[in-house]
Formats: C-alpha cells, structure tokens, sequence
C-alpha cells in the first residue's frame, strides 16, 4: 500500500540515514555535514515562512509578486532566485575546497558518495538556477524598458517560465532533505547515470531538475525573441538598439536552438532509466557517445547563453563610466552575432578523447580558436571605449577591470584548451575545472554583479553602497585568483577534476592556497549581503527617485526610479542611438509628452504560472519516486491550466490616463526640485538621480 | 500601416487584436523551430541506432506498409480540413461551417491515432518492444512524440471547439484556429519524415 | 619561438617548489611534443596578452575621471574607426592563423591512433571499477593495475571498458583516451627511459574513482623479457579471475599477474556489453 502512495520513497531518504547507519568517523562527519545542509534549507523555509506570517506578508506575496505578469517583478523574482542558489552552491563549493584540502591519503569530511552529490549539485544549481535565472531576470528587468516597450510579447509565459524555473530549483533544495542526489556530475554522463549502474533516485532529480528549468528556458528564448523583433518602440530599428539588447537576442535566439538537444538528452535518458530503453545502454544496442554530442550540443550554446549578456552589461558599463559612447557598435553587434553562430559550430571540443580522427578534431579545434577572434574584438573595443573617455572606477568598474584582465587569462587557457593534443593532457583534470570557472566567474558572474549594481536603483530607487559593494568585488577578484589559479597547475601536474581523497603530496599547498580563494569568496559573499542589508537602512540618503543616477544613454534611464508598472507614460519615438543621451544634452529630457497622456492596457495578474510551477515541481518529485498517481495528477493539473486559462477573456486592466498622468506630474516637480549633478557627487547623497552629462562638464 | 493580418479576418476596427495575431502567429512559429530541433535530434538519433537490431526484429518484420499508407492519407486529409476550416474563417462562412471542418479534423486526426496505436500494439505482440533493441528504443522515442503532439492537438482542438461554444468565434479564438493550424501543419511535415526516414527508408 | 619556451620552461624548472610531475615531467616523445605545443601556444599568447595587460593601465590612469582637472583629450563622441576596426580584426586572425597552423600540425602528429614506429608492443586495456586489466596478447600474460612497458621501445594500447565510460590518463607519457563497453580506442606511447609514473583513470565512475591508479613501469628490455617469463608462470586468466574482476572495488586475494591468458580474449571482452554491475560495495 505504501508502495501505492509513496512510490520508492522510503526511511532511506531521510537526511539522517547516512548518519544513522554511519560505521566510520568519516561517515559520522559526513553525515553531519549532510544533516546540517538538510536543516539549514528547511530551517530556512521555515524562517521565510514564519516571517511572511508574522508580517501578514502572504498576501501581498501572492497579489503583487507570484502572480503578478510585470516583466519588471518577474525579473526581480529571477535575481532573487539566483542569489538564493547561489549562496547554496558557494557553500557547496566551499565543502569541496575544504575536503580537498584536508583529502591527502584519504581522510576529510565526507564520504566519497556525498562528495559526489556535492560536485554533481554545485555544477547543476550554479549553470541551471544560478547563471540561468540572473541573466533571465536581469534581460527580463532591462531589455523592455531599453527598447521602449510596456512588457514582453507574452507575459503570461513568462511567469510561466519564472515557475519551470523555481520548480527546477525547488526540487534541487528538496534533494537536500529527501536525498540522495545524482553523483554524475552536472553533465549527467551515461552509461554512469543508467539504471544499470545507478538505480536510485539520485540521477532522476538530476534530469527532472534539469528538465524544468530547460522547459522554462526554450520558452523565455521564445518570449526574448519575439519581443525584440516585435515590441520595438517606434524609431527604435535594430542598428539603435543598446548592445544589451543586441546580445539579450543572441543569447534568446541560443536558448531557443540550444535548449532542446538538453531536453532531448535527458528526456531520452529517462526512457532509458524508467521504461528500460537502449538509447545510452552499455548493452542492448544502446550508443553512450549519442549523449555526449547531445548534451554538448546544447552545452557549448549554453556556454555563450551565459556569457552573452554579461557582454552586454560589460559595454553598458564601460561606456557609462568612461563617459563616452561604446566604441566600435556595428564590430560589436557584428562580433555578437559571430559568436553566436560559431558556438554551434566547436560542441566536439568537449570530446576530444573520445577517439574520433585526428581530422575532425583539428577542424573543431580551429573552429573553436575561431571563436576567439571576434571575442577578442570586443576586448579591444572595450578599451578603446576607455582611450579618449573620463574613467570613473565605480563598484561595477572594479568588477569590470577584473573582468578584463581574468577573462584575457581565461581566454587563453580556452586556447590552449582548443588545440586536440594538448587537451589530451588536461581534459578532466583540474586545469579544465580551472579555465571554465575562469570564464563563468569573472565573465558572467562579475558581469551579473556589476548589472545588479548598476540597475538596482532603477528597480527600487536607491543605490547599493559603493564602500560594501567595493569590498566585496575586491575580495571576489582576489577570491578566484585564489581559489582557481592553483587548480592550473594541478590540473598541469596530472590531477584530475572530481577528487574526493588524493596520495599526491605534491598536491597539497596548492588545495590549500585554493582553500584560502574559497574563504574569501565566501567572504565576498557575505559583503554582498552586509551591503544590501546597510544600503536597505541608509536607503533615504541613496534615493535616487529621479532615475539617472550614473548618466545612463539609454531609454530605462530617462524614467523614474523605481518605474511605474506601465513602464513609458506615453511609448517613446526615437531618433538614434543613446536617444536618452542627446535628449539629455540638449536638456529636453523633462519635456511633457507632446500628444498627452491615453489610458494604458496592462495584463491582470494569473495564477496560471505558479501553479504550473508548482504542479511542475511537485511532478518532477513524484516522478524522481515513482509516485505514479501524484505524477498523472500533477500532469493533469498542468494541462487542465492551460486549457482554462484558454477560455479567460477578461486579460487586461486598464490605468487611466489620469493616474499616468499624475504620476508623471510628480516626477517632474521631484526632478525639477533636485538638482543636475556633475559626476564628481555622483557616490554622494546629493546624487538624487538627475545627471548632468559628464560630456558636457567641460563646458559648464 | 495596414496592420491586417492576412490569415485572419478580424475587421478594421480590430487593431490591437491585429497586434496581437501578428505577434502570437510570430510567436508560435519561433516555438515550432524549437520543436522542429527537438524532432531533428530524435531523427539523428534514430538514424544512428537504427543498425543496433541487437538481435532483435527489424523493420521488415515489423512494420505493415498498407497501414502506415493508410495513417498518411487520414493525416494528409486532416490537414486539408483543417486548412478548408481556415478558409471558412477567412471568408466568414459561418460558425458552423467552422466547427464542422474542425469536427472532421478531429475525427482524421483520431482515427490516425487509432491506427498507430494498433500498429504499435501489433508490433509489441511480434516482439517489437523498446526495451528489445536500440533500432526500436531510437523508434519508441521519435514515432509516439509525434502521436502524442497529435492527441495534444487533438485536446486543443477539443479545448477550442470549447471556448467557440462559449464565446463564438472572437478573436481569441481566431487567432487560437490560427496557430492551431501551424501546430497540426507541422506534425504533418514531421510525419511526411517519419513516413521517408523510418518506414520506406527502413523497408528500402 | 623555441627559445621563448625554453625559456619559459627553466623558469619553471628554477621554481621548483614540487613541479616535477604530469605534464612538467614528460618521460616520453608524446607528452615531449605536448608540452612543446603548451609552450608554442603560451608564448604566441602572450603576445597577445602583454599588450592588453599593459595597455589598461595605462588607459585607466591617463582617462581618469579628475573633475575638469585631466587636461588628456576627451572626445565622448568617438565610437567609430574603420582604421582601427580593420586593426582590431586582423590582429587576433593572424594569432589565430599561427595557432590554428601549430594546432594542425600537431594534432595529425600527435593523433593517438598513430603508431610511434613500424611494429609496437600491443598492450590491451581492460578498465574495471576500480582497476584496470593489463593484457599482453603477444606474451600471453596480464597484469592488474601495473603497466609494464619495455623503455624505449613504442607501445599501441588497444582500450576498452566493462564499465561505464572511463578514460586512461598517464600524464608523463601521453595523453588520455576514453575506454567505453562494447567498443575499442587506441593510444600509441612509449617511454624514453625506466621509470615509474602514476596512471589514472580521469572520469568519474562512482565511490572508487580516486583510488583507481595504476603503477605504469618501463624497464631496460632485458628486464622486460625477465618480467614477462616470470608472469609466464603466474596463474591462468580463468573464468573465475576474470568474474573476480568484473566485481566493484579489488578483491585482495586476486594476484596481480596472470599467466596463461586465453587468445581473443579482449576480443571478447570488447565485444561484449555488459549489463550491470555484479554485487556491490568497495
């Protein structure tokens, strides 16, 4: 009967079995740590939960937040998604640090199966609910107010997204409690992960967790994708959009192509683990190398899926903040494009060693050198946006400059990567772990950071503190040349990636030195925290309510800060590049709309998306258990959703044009009352959002 | 700007709801390249584990030419109804001039699933299991995706046979008709594969 | 450009502090010209490198923003430069012309199914969890985590798994391989002078997968020839050893050396595919 209701779901699965049945001190600590994680997630949603309680929070959570369709809240939502995983995932990561550490002939703090979950859920949650939601969240922020537009083409789906996502994501904590997790690493690599050799839950978390969130990911491609082509405000042709915008459409139009080998790879590997199929089989005519090109047929994309948008922060931040337009914009758009097309073209590169010719491993390999070019291109015209600007090192300057210098580094670990013979030598070793951690850190994540700086006042009308928020990008530039240059020469001196203990002795000071890189990224963390905890306190003396406070050249500058839920009181027509910026110069920048304010149509909140997610993940549990009955409910909880939400016509609301109008009227008095700064005030409290142009300063 | 969308006949003063095709029909398309990714990694994959019979019965033992023809003619059909359904849209032949070519594509598209489910059944019984082979783990995995996007088809269909009973045909349900088509379109282009790629070039 | 790596590589030497392993210490022609090719793509980097790293700095303190009092010019409309452009472009595509030509060369040299000379010793390579099977197809012998080579001589190691997927690593010598049930890969190496090296396996295959090393040993010929008689007599490579080693972690009564190996045997171990593991535990 239990077997009915629960499915394969059983005592075992408690968080404290491996403690329970623990023989070895190794194991008790291993269980420990295990227990501890276990309780920290629920001891968290508990604090979450009595919170929203005491405060009487539910509500508004669920009126204005989960069910809300405003690509601004569902933006918001993705960021804090990411950070929430991402403080999980660098905890995990500092586990593994610190076992390495202590790994010398065999001893530390956990067991080689709980290593194994560690290093298979830190690459899962960092890629699939870290990098994917922060950038999902901050082109969902950006991108519409950059090309005037009032939301995405399909708001609906997008919280439709947001929920496939968090489902993914929520299923990764609740492999915390109700273990175990996959140890197949975040690439999930059969034959290891097939029923024949792994028949636990473990790597069915891993493919329903992986599976949602690409799901929700093909879709956010589609919603991206249309809304640039079609949501445009009138002027705004494709060769005056923001690069923001430029590479958000490479990286929608990747997800969009890329995303489906990944469902592909690991719907068939669910056939093969649930139906007894012979897709990846060692036996029955199954083919293991038809999921390496798959799943990397995705994986590669997904790489500049990542990187992609962190390219587009960096030219929004190095052009503001060198006072100066970005340089080289038709090379830039042309080198996105470039990237785009050709990380299609390299996937074998993550299989050299598999045994195919040595022909088709140096086309591939020049293929991926290739890439090189245009992204080099676009190292060079970064810096010549600096050459003749006047550079102002700002908290997301830092991370920028360190962006620069590491990701040149990681650049040409990346070529030594590329060439087949020597990638013999250090594929799936430490040096491999080094390099791609070189480009997601000071690429994408530095990149994220340095948005979230950037654009947190415009989302809620105060800036971050600039002295927390320079410690902190201090200590993770010197966090990650600690922590990931010596797994170089690990890797180069032979020791491969995935280690739980090691006999080496050579090997020690360099996991040690990697250790102390782990710290002060935890530290760095922790400042992140401190930061919006003091910025949230000082949050009167930050205001910057008039909405420019870095004398932004884009449209999302010239509205106030935080900005109305209809974005544009009236859409904008514009007339060039950095529109914002010449309305600016010429000191038209307050102007009242010419043809007055119109009512505005916007979409009512719906549930359908949080019960898609929520029945998705619930679906993805009984799945992982093989809880059939729950797995056909929630299926059919999903497809009853849709079809009513097909017959809801009352979709809109309408905002008087009165109350825009009014709302408008007060922003102007505010930014009449407050003073143009020049950018000398601009880390000052008299920085109250209203930007005189630094171009300008010279003259005045 | 003429705004119209040609497929649809949503009537001048409709200009928003012209916005709106103009963007879901874009919209769909964009997620029928995606599916058609999804389609072509199933065919790719199929063609490479295709060999591995692993001793276990091939094509030629297991699939029933007459049968397949038959499910390719019903779906082809289908398709033809579904698009006269269109035309009467377009044209504002009636409602029930809709409904009725709507009825009859429904009816195509289940009595091709019948079949397929049949001819499924007919292989399992000759040993024709997934679990038997690569070649017919490759052929469970690509052939019933395609018939279960027909049976979703087939409910959506259902699900707007709904909402024009409740609602008439708005435009809601206009442009719902319209994407519908793409989707039921594609699954014939998809077939059109199968019947090359699995069928003849499985007997060939 | 030999000379930067040369150069290079004493640093390293001069550095020391433990570098005397992996791809630091080749002990053979394949991982020799591996290195040579690291170096090459190094020093054609830091060309490109050196600049970007200089040239920062420089644009950060000459460009700073001082309020009015940086008198360097300014020019906040410049974003466009067809000179520039075109030198923007080609820099990076010569670099890469020049690597994507060394990146040929020695990867048509350097291809592991290359034989090193006219007639190689066979080895066949049999992975396991957590071991590795050592057959001598011509001697008749096998050996359990030890590669015995004869130094000098080239050596063709025919791979396969009973597993799932692994891959041979013995960084001193060559690089690594994937060794994958039901198939067979090849990797060519050979070792200039006796030694020992640790051998790994670099994919993850579940709780065993650290300690899955092997010991790799080249000898003197005449070593080599004296170790082979010995194994001669070693017991035979029976169905009962060989289902001892298909079992997960090492059974510390199995010997290491076998004698008596029956021909076909990888053959057959390579063309079958196997379902699962049999019994359990470390």
């Amino acid at each position: 009967m239990s077997d009915i209701l629960l499915g394969r779901l059983d005592a075992s699965a408690l968080p404290w079995h491996e403690l329970a049945i623990a023989k070895t001190g190794l194991e008790v600590i291993s269980g420990i740590v295990g227990l501890t994680a276990a309780l920290l997630a629920v001891l968290g949603a508990l604090l979450v939960a009595a919170a929203l309680t005491w405060w009487r929070l539910w509500g508004p959570l669920w009126r204005d937040w989960l069910t809300s369709l405003d690509h601004k809240k569902i933006g918001i939502m993705y960021v804090v998604l990411a950070f929430v995983m991402l403080a999980r995932a660098v905890s995990e990561a500092g586990v593994m640090r610190l076992q390495q550490a202590l790994g010398l002939g065999g001893g530390g703090i956990v067991t080689p199966d709980h290593f194994g979950q560690l290093f298979s859920t830190h690459g899962t949650i960092m890629i699939f609910f870290v990098a994917m939601p922060f950038i999902t969240g901050l082109i969902n922020y950006v991108m519409p107010l950059q090309i005037g537009a009032r939301d995405v083409s399909f708001p609906l789906l997008n919280s439709v997204s947001l929920g496939l996502t968090a489902a993914g994501a929520a299923l990764m904590m609740v492999s915390l409690v109700l273990q175990p997790f996959s140890t197949g690493g975040w690439s999930g690599y059969p034959p290891f992960t097939e029923a024949a050799f792994n028949p636990g839950a473990g790597p069915d978390y891993w493919i329903w967790a992986v599976t949602l969130s690409s799901l929700g990911s093909t879709l956010t491609g589609i919603n991206f994708t249309v809304t640039l082509y079609k949501e445009r405000c009138e002027g705004m042709h494709l060769m005056r959009m923001p690069m923001f915008c430029w590479t958000s459409l490479c990286t929608a139009i990747l997800m969009i192509f890329a995303m489906p080998p990944l469902t592909v790879a690991t719907g068939l590997l669910a056939l093969d683990r649930y139906l007894g199929f012979h897709i990846f089989t060692n036996d029955g005519g199954g083919n293991m190398m038809m999921f390496a090109n798959l799943f990397w047929l995705f994986g590669h994309p997904e790489v500049y899926i990542l990187i992609l948008p962190a390219f587009g922060v960096w030219n929004e931040v190095f052009s503001t903040f060198s006072g100066k337009g970005l340089f080289g914009y038709r090379a830039l758009v042309m080198a996105t494009m470039c990237i785009a097309i050709l990380s299609f073209t390299v996937w074998v590169h993550h299989f050299f060693t598999m045994g195919q010719s040595a022909d088709l491993n140096a086309i591939f390999g020049i293929a991926t050198m290739a890439i090189g070019i245009p992204t080099g291109v676009k190292i060079y015209d970064w810096m010549l946006t600096m050459y003749k600007g006047r550079v102002r090192i700002s908290v997301p300057m830092v991370y920028g400059i360190g962006f620069l210098f590491l990701f040149v580094l990681g650049g040409t670990t990346g070529v030594i990567l590329a060439n087949p013979s020597i990638d013999y030598q250090v594929h799936n070793t430490l040096f491999l772990v080094a390099h791609f951690h070189n480009m997601v850190i000071p690429g994408t994540l530095f990149g994220m950071i340095a948005g979230y700086t950037l654009w947190f006042p415009k989302a809620f009308g105060f800036r971050l503190n600039d002295r927390w928020g320079y410690r902190a990008a201090g200590l993770w530039i010197a966090g990650f040349l600690l922590a990931f240059f010596p797994l170089y020469i690990l890797g180069l001196m032979g020791m491969p990636r995935r280690m739980v203990a090691y006999f080496e002795g050579a090997w020690l000071p360099w996991t040690l030195i990697a250790l102390t890189g782990g710290a002060l990224i935890g530290l760095a963390l922790l400042c992140l925290a401190v930061q919006l905890t003091v910025s949230l306190r000082d949050r009167a003396a930050l205001a910057v309510p008039v909405g420019d406070p870095w004398d932004g050249r884009s449209l999302e500058w010239a509205l106030p800060a935080p900005v109305p839920a209809w974005n544009f009181p009236v859409l904008p027509v514009v007339e060039g590049r950095d529109s914002f910026m010449e309305l600016k110069k010429n000191g038209d920048h307050l102007d009242r709309p010419r043809d007055g304010f119109a009512d505005i149509l916007l979409p009512r909140p719906s549930m359908v998306g949080p019960v898609i997610g929520a029945a998705g993940l619930v679906a993805g549990f009984a799945l992982t258990w093989h809880i059939w009955w729950l797995t056909v409910l929630t299926l059919a909880v999903i497809v009853g959703a849709m079809v009513a939400r097909g017959f809801v016509r009352d979709t809109e609301y309408t905002v008087p044009a009165a109350e825009v109008e009014a709302r408008w009227n007060a922003w102007r008095a505010l930014a009449d009352a407050s003073p143009r700064i020049r950018r000398r005030d601009e880390q000052r409290p008299a920085n109250r959002g209203h930007a005189f142009p630094a171009a300008q300063e010279g003259e005045a | 700007m003429n705004r119209r969308h040609p497929g649809l006949n949503l009537g001048e003063a409709h200009d928003s709801a012209n916005d709106d095709a103009e963007k879901e029909v874009f919209g769909f398309w964009v997620f029928m390249m995606s599916d058609a990714i999804l389609f072509g990694l199933l065919f790719a994959t199929y063609v490479v584990l295709q060999g591995n019979l692993n001793g276990g019965p091939g094509p030629a033992e297991l699939f029933e030419m007459p049968s397949v023809l038959i499910q390719t003619v019903l779906l082809l059909t289908s398709s033809l109804t579904a698009g006269l359904a269109q035309l009467a849209m377009k044209h504002e032949l009636g409602t029930r001039r809709i409904v009725l070519w709507l009825l009859i594509s429904l009816g195509l598209g289940l009595a091709f699933l019948t079949m397929e489910m049949r001819d499924f059944l007919t292989m399992t019984s000759k040993g024709g299991v997934p679990q038997a082979s690569g070649f017919l783990s490759a052929f469970f995995a690509l052939v019933p995706l395609h018939g279960l996007h027909v049976a979703a088809t087939c409910l959506w269909l259902l699900a707007l046979l709904g909402q024009i009973a409740r609602y008439g045909t708005d435009d809601a349900t206009k442009t719902a008709m319209l994407r519908l088509g793409i989707l039921w379109h594609f699954l014939d282009v998809v077939w059109i594969g199968i019947f090359t790629i699995v069928y003849v070039g499985g007997l060939a | 450009m030999i000379r930067i790596s040369l150069l290079v590589s004493g640093l390293w030497a001069l550095s020391g502090c433990g570098l005397d392993m992996g791809l630091f210490s080749p002990a053979g022609p394949v991982a020799e010209a591996q290195r040579m090719h690291l170096w090459i793509v190094c020093a054609l980097m830091l060309l490109v490198v050196i600049p970007i790293f200089v040239t920062i700095p420089f644009l950060l303190w000459r460009y700073r923003y001082r309020d009015g009092k940086n008198h360097a010019s300014y020019r906040p409309d410049w974003e466009a430069s067809w000179r520039w452009e075109v030198m923007l472009w080609s820099g990076p595509l010569v670099v890469t012309a020049a690597l994507g030509w060394f990146l040929w060369t020695y990867t048509k040299a350097l291809d592991p199914y290359r034989p090193l000379s006219e007639a190689p010793l066979q080895v066949q390579v049999v992975s396991y969890d957590w071991k590795w099977l050592f057959i001598y197809p011509d001697l008749g012998v096998a050996s359990v985590d030890r590669l015995v080579l004869p130094a000098g001589q080239a050596v063709t190691l025919s791979l396969t798994s009973r597993t799932v997927m692994q891959s041979m690593l013995i960084p001193e010598l060559a690089g690594q391989i994937y060794l994958m049930n039901g198939m067979t890969t090849h990797l060519n190496l050979s070792a200039d002078h006796p030694g020992q090296w640790t051998g790994r396996n670099t994919q993850y295959n579940g709780d065993g997968f650290h300690r899955q090393t092997f010991r790799a040993e080249a000898m003197a010929p005449s070593d080599f020839a004296r170790w082979a008689e010995t194994a001669a007599n070693a017991p035979p490579l029976d169905q009962p050893a060989l289902a001892a080693l298909e079992e997960r972690g090492r059974d510390p009564d199995l010997p290491d050396t076998f004698g008596q190996v029956p021909p076909h045997l990888f053959h057959d171990l390579a063309g079958t595919a196997t379902h699962a593991h049999h019994g359990g535990g470390q």
